[in-house]
């Protein structure tokens, strides 16, 4: 064999190896995908979405309070997270840009971003919950909204800061003041960018458990108060999965896949928007 | 030693000793000239030369960067724009500028139009439709837009968007049009079209256009500014500059021995 010839063989070999380690990391989705459509979908029907939560020992009954308490606690997380996060972002980009206090706002919220879940909400659980007396779908929302800011925050942040400073330049050749050129056009220039941004951290923050059970914990009645404790997808997964009852855990498994695919579509969304946003 | 005439035309901006710096970097040194009202001034030389950063300090645009600094005055109609609380808003609005890359704002070819306008305080419909439509007539665009004004102005060629850009300066009624190299990132027939319009200009506007091609310059401007090392080396009718040019640099430059 010649030198050309081992250095093709050598080739063929890696590339069969990358291969195939590439797909064995993308196989886990789909067995995690097929593992739960296989193990929850025939529980899935209407009385899964509109249903009271079953009594032990009953084999009907649903996931209308952890949907709604889900919904809402990342609802409510959304709303306090976004503007903070897209402010910050701004200051940073567009006030901040690479003074000392920006940069170092950027690296603690990338340190921020790789705190372990459980502490965000055992800290919430200590500075809220505790002083309270209660577990309430609010402190659920805050500790999710911790969570989602540095991530809005520093994307926003990258979007802004692709905008080209000519374009910047240019209305305030027109002009317009800061705030204006900020506003009218800086905005505008970076809007997809933001969105998918926004919708990502949904996703990010939407299938999380830990900052949960310390915080709106779980509620068996029906609540849409966010000081009372609430019921999530999340947590009701945990508690059904870990009860002795059969259709508890056929109802958790539904849970998964309710939450996954929710989580999978806000994904797909943000990419599709980023997508149709960078194409053009 | 600098050649500077002093034009017949009364001036509408008189440099006065200027010296400008990026941090401790100078980049122009002791610059004196006048720039004749309504007529086209070309500022040329080498990369470098400081000719952008010159045309950069007629609507303070350094300023929005930090640790930049101006010394001695520019005089627009006698009123020296440099002092440091001079409005920039109002100055921005008297002096326009139309940037080397187009520079289409995210929105309809109208609301670009429109924008300065209203950024003006101009809000009733009829007055912003009529001076759109007369802006984008004057950028010899209209005939091309008028079917599709609420279309994203990022669908139009790169050359429309430059005279887009234009039109949206105009729009405003500036006194004094800047321009930073406008064809630079345009085709030959583009290009063309850029030049017509800014000769179309002659007469009502003061324009200073900053350029890298020496046939523009000869093309469409009255006066030219030779620039080098960021000095102002020569500063002549263009007839008489591209002809007989009273400084060696300058004459090395234009003959293309340098730059």
């Amino acid at each position: 064999m010649d030198a050309f010839q081992k250095r093709k063989l050598i080739n063929a070999i890696i590339l069969v190896f990358s291969t195939l380690a590439a797909l064995f990391g993308i196989m886990w989705l789909f067995w995690i995908l097929g593992t739960l459509l296989y193990k929850g979908f025939s529980t899935l029907s209407l009385d899964v979405f509109l249903g009271d939560p079953p009594a032990p020992g009953d084999s009907s009954g649903g996931l209308k309070h952890a949907i709604v308490g889900q919904t809402l606690i990342v609802l409510l997380a959304t709303v306090i997270g976004i503007p903070i996060g897209i402010l910050a972002g701004t200051y940073l980009s567009e006030y901040g840009k690479n003074s000392r206090l920006a940069n170092f706002v950027r690296d603690m919220s990338d340190v921020m971003m790789s705190i372990p879940s459980i502490v965000v909400g055992t800290f919430i659980y200590a500075v809220l919950v505790k002083p309270v007396g209660h577990f309430m779908g609010l402190a659920g929302s805050l500790s999710l909204a911790v969570m989602m800011i540095p991530i809005v925050l520093r994307t926003t942040d990258d979007m802004l800061r692709m905008v080209p400073p000519e374009l910047r330049e240019a209305g305030y050749a027109l002009g317009a003041t800061k705030f204006k050129v900020i506003k009218d056009i800086v905005y505008r220039a970076a809007i997809t960018g933001i969105v998918t941004g926004v919708i990502l951290s949904v996703a990010r923050i939407g299938g999380e458990t830990a900052p949960l059970l310390f915080t709106s914990f779980n509620n068996n009645f029906f609540t849409t108060n966010i000081f009372q404790p609430m019921a999530s997808l999340t947590v009701t997964m945990y508690d059904y999965a870990m009860s002795p009852y059969k259709y508890w855990q056929d109802l958790a498994w539904a849970a998964a896949i309710i939450l996954t695919f929710g989580v999978l579509g806000a994904n797909i969304l943000g990419r599709v928007i980023a997508h149709y946003k960078f194409k053009r | 030693m600098a050649y500077v005439i002093n034009p017949d035309e009364p001036a509408k901006i008189k440099v006065e000793n200027l010296n400008f710096y990026y941090g401790s970097k100078q980049a122009l040194k002791n610059i004196s000239f006048n720039v004749p009202e309504k007529k086209i001034t070309a500022l040329i030389g080498p990369s470098g030369c400081g000719k952008t950063t010159l045309l950069r300090c007629f609507n303070r645009m350094h300023d929005l960067y930090p640790g930049n600094k101006y010394e001695g005055r520019i005089l627009l109609d006698g009123e020296n724009i440099l002092e440091k609380d001079y409005d920039l808003i109002r100055l921005r609005s008297r002096v326009g500028m139309v940037f080397q890359k187009p520079t289409a704002f995210p929105m309809s070819i109208f609301d670009n139009v429109a924008y300065g306008l209203r950024l003006k305080g101009i809000k009733n419909k009829g007055e912003l439709q009529d001076r759109v439509e007369k802006a984008l007539k004057d950028a010899a665009l209209w005939e091309e837009v008028k079917d599709r004004l609420n279309d994203p102005a990022s669908g139009l060629s790169g050359g429309q968007q430059q005279r887009l850009c234009i039109a949206r300066a105009i729009a405003v009624e500036p006194e004094v049009l800047l321009f930073d190299e406008p064809t630079s990132a345009l085709d030959p027939i583009s290009t063309a079209k850029i030049e017509e319009l800014v000769v179309s200009f002659r007469d009502k506007l003061t324009i200073i256009i900053v350029t890298h091609n020496m046939q523009q310059a000869a093309r469409v401007s009255d006066y030219t500014a030779f620039m080098y090392m960021g000095e102002l080396i020569e500063f002549n009718r263009t007839d008489e500059i591209f002809v007989k040019p009273k400084e060696k640099l300058t004459e090395d430059y234009i003959t293309g021995r340098f730059g």
